[in-house]
């Protein structure tokens, strides 16, 4: 910022200048996203667990499903009993739980992003149709919508994951499905409110085709309250089908999905805390940390809140 | 108000519709032969395949199925399960008491719980016991509660072993259904020690459930507590020398609370979902395990006839709170 106020540099460029240059929104962004101390703890936990997930195959001790017949139901290793190979102990199979963990870890990251990412595409598009072409599309779009939200999201993705079949693919699919009305409603409301702004006029009139109007001129202006969504969507995601694992339906032993090795220590409630404290300590951590940064980006990027 | 009333019928209508549309292709749109399915692995005959397909009416032209299936869901006849060979209706209204007093006391202690530390919340705002409430809201909000509950178990049942692992009523007693609520029953009967047995089957299920809506009640409690506790008439009623108490209790809580009566409303749908996991945990036998077991046996019929009753309630429900909301607040009734 500081080479802008030599006039030399750039004369003029620098009319404004006495009276500040506004800061970049990204830059904004971040300096109201920076003092929301919740959303700053919340993104280095998220930092922490997409290192753990994305170097996984490399830093957990041992092979996820490989099994050791010697270390059954093992604690960790700060109690009696324990194996010192085995950091925070095995489950019924003698498998490493930490390294269950840490591949869980890489399980329900993919499941948040690819869900979110799926869902926010196809949500999308049907809302910047609903939105733009406005009349009987959007009353169809719309209406069927409000049928996906009648039942509540578990409840729908048991129906979809009924029709699938159970395993971690569909569940992933079937929760995209549930999240999908949010993001075409947000993007519905946007676009409606952005389309009679004088952009959007100046450029049909200046002959920008549909296409061209809907995602190159539009969407940018309507993604704040998506990201905000997506974030939270993030978490909903990994609640939903670590859920839908403990139920059975989702991911299928022995993938080490958070929701499934609960599912699987159900048994061991009464002899084995180990085996059913840390999957759910690792699912709460991680949904409460993308809750975090998904509250501060609300906070940041509402203009409302500003001030 | 009648006019309101007609209005947001009219709203729900076309969902109505569209909820029996999607729950009668729940069963078509399952790869393969549902006959075959119900047939098992014994297979079926040619004839008996055309004799079934007649029965269940698979031979028609779907849009006929479509009708038949609405005539049937109009008449209360929602099909037989596959297993039992019994109505699916009888079946969910015999377990439905179960879930609706679990449901019950979900949303009583969420309710006694979340509105008290919303309150507190706000009117400590920005100290310590602000940032503690808010912090276990989140945190509750954020619960896994199939984790929670197992949590529960293992902490109360199992090493204090105050109160029972599952069930509703311990085998030491029979209670005759009556009501279908196990506190009431077990209160009517003359068995002593039954209710008292009841109380302690229904805790942790109780707080398990009720831990997702305690957190949104006192999110909701708390930010609409601050709205109203920068109101003039607060101010006003301040002035004239109120006691802080009266203030908050009678002034801005009665006020504060009516975006709350809505959002308990919407609690319902979250109560069914946690139900399905609270009932599975805790072997509660409601509508929530019932249908996880249809799932688990593939009794489509069943599967279908579950899903389409709970939205029906949800449905219900959020009919119910936007009327009351429209007689609490003569705003929305005017609205458009």
């Amino acid at each position: 910022m500081s080479e802008n106020t030599t006039p030399s540099a750039a004369p003029a460029a620098n009319v404004a200048e006495p009276m500040g240059a506004p800061p970049s929104p990204l830059r904004e962004t971040w300096d109201y996203f920076r003092k929301n101390r919740g959303a700053y703890v919340g993104l280095i936990v998220i930092a922490i667990i997409l290192f753990l997930a994305l170097t996984a195959q490399w830093i957990a001790p041992y092979d996820p499903i490989a099994q050791d017949r010697t270390a059954f139901l093992k604690p960790p290793i700060w109690m009696d009993g324990a194996d010192p190979r085995y950091i925070l102990g095995t489950d019924a199979v003698g498998r490493d739980i930490l390294s269950r963990l840490i591949h869980g870890a890489q399980l329900s990251v993919s499941i948040g992003v690819f869900v979110v990412i799926l869902s926010m595409i196809a949500g999308i598009v049907l809302g910047m149709v609903a939105g733009y072409f406005r009349g009987w599309v959007e009353v169809g779009i719309m209406r069927l919508m409000d049928i996906m939200l009648a039942l509540p999201s578990l409840i729908m993705a048991l129906a979809i994951v009924a029709i699938l079949g159970p395993g971690l693919e569909n569940a992933m699919l079937a929760i995209a499905i549930v999240q999908l009305p949010h993001y075409v409603r947000l993007t519905r409301a946007s676009v409606v409110s952005e389309l009679n702004k004088e952009y959007v006029i100046a450029s049909q009139i200046a002959g920008a085709g549909h296409v061209r109007q809907m995602f190159v001129n539009i969407l940018p202006n309507c993604m704040a309250p998506l990201i905000v969504q997506g974030t939270l969507g993030i978490s909903s995601a990994i609640l939903d089908a670590a859920a839908l694992g403990f139920l059975g339906l989702g991911a299928q032993p022995p993938l080490p999905e958070w929701g499934t090795m609960l599912s699987e220590a159900r048994e061991f409630v009464g002899s084995a805390w180990w085996v059913i404290t840390f999957p759910g300590l690792c699912i709460l951590v991680t949904v409460l940390a993308f809750n975090l940064m998904g509250d501060g980006l609300r906070d940041a990027l509402d203009p409302k809140m500003k001030r | 108000m009648l006019g309101f009333l007609f209005r947001r019928l009219g709203d729900i209508i076309p969902t109505f519709f569209g909820v029996t549309l999607l729950v009668f292709f729940l069963i078509r749109l399952i790869p393969g032969d549902p006959i075959l399915m119900l047939a098992g692995e014994r297979g079926v005959d040619a004839a008996r395949y055309a004799e079934l397909q007649a029965q269940y009416g698979f031979d028609q032209p779907i849009i006929v199925q479509y009708f038949d299936y609405l005539m049937g869901v109009f008449q209360g006849d929602l099909g037989k399960s596959f297993v039992t060979k019994k109505p699916v209706l009888d079946e969910f209204l015999v377990l439905f008491p179960a879930t609706v007093e679990l449901g019950l006391t979900g949303i009583l202690f969420a309710v006694c719980f979340g509105v008290p530390f919303g309150v507190l919340a706000a009117i400590n705002r920005g100290k310590w016991i602000d940032h503690l409430t808010m912090s276990v809201s989140l945190t509750g909000y954020s619960m896994p509660i199939f984790w929670w509950a197992l949590l529960l178990i293992m902490f109360f049942s199992t090493t204090l072993g105050w109160t029972p692992v599952s069930g509703r009523l311990s085998v030491m007693y029979y209670i005759e259904p009556t009501t279908g609520f196990m506190l009431i029953d077990t209160l009517l009967s003359d068995e002593k020690g039954a209710f008292i047995s009841a109380l302690r089957h229904m805790i942790l299920p109780t707080i398990a459930l009720g831990t997702i809506p305690m957190a949104v009640i006192a999110r909701m409690t708390r930010s609409s507590m601050l709205e109203v506790l920068g109101e003039e008439y607060i101010r006003v009623a301040r002035a004239k020398g109120l006691s802080p108490l009266r203030v908050i209790m009678v002034h801005a809580l009665r006020n504060a609370l009516i975006p709350v009566i809505t959002v308990i409303g919407l609690q319902v749908g979250v109560l069914l979902a946690g139900a399905i996991l609270t009932e599975t945990i805790f072997s509660w036998p409601g509508i929530g395990k019932w249908i996880i077991e249809a799932m688990n046996r593939r009794d489509y019929p069943t599967i279908q006839g579950g899903i389409l009753m709970i939205a029906f309630l949800v449905m219900g429900v959020n009919l119910i709170v936007d009327l009351l909301y429209g007689v609490v607040n003569p705003r929305i009734r005017h609205k458009r």
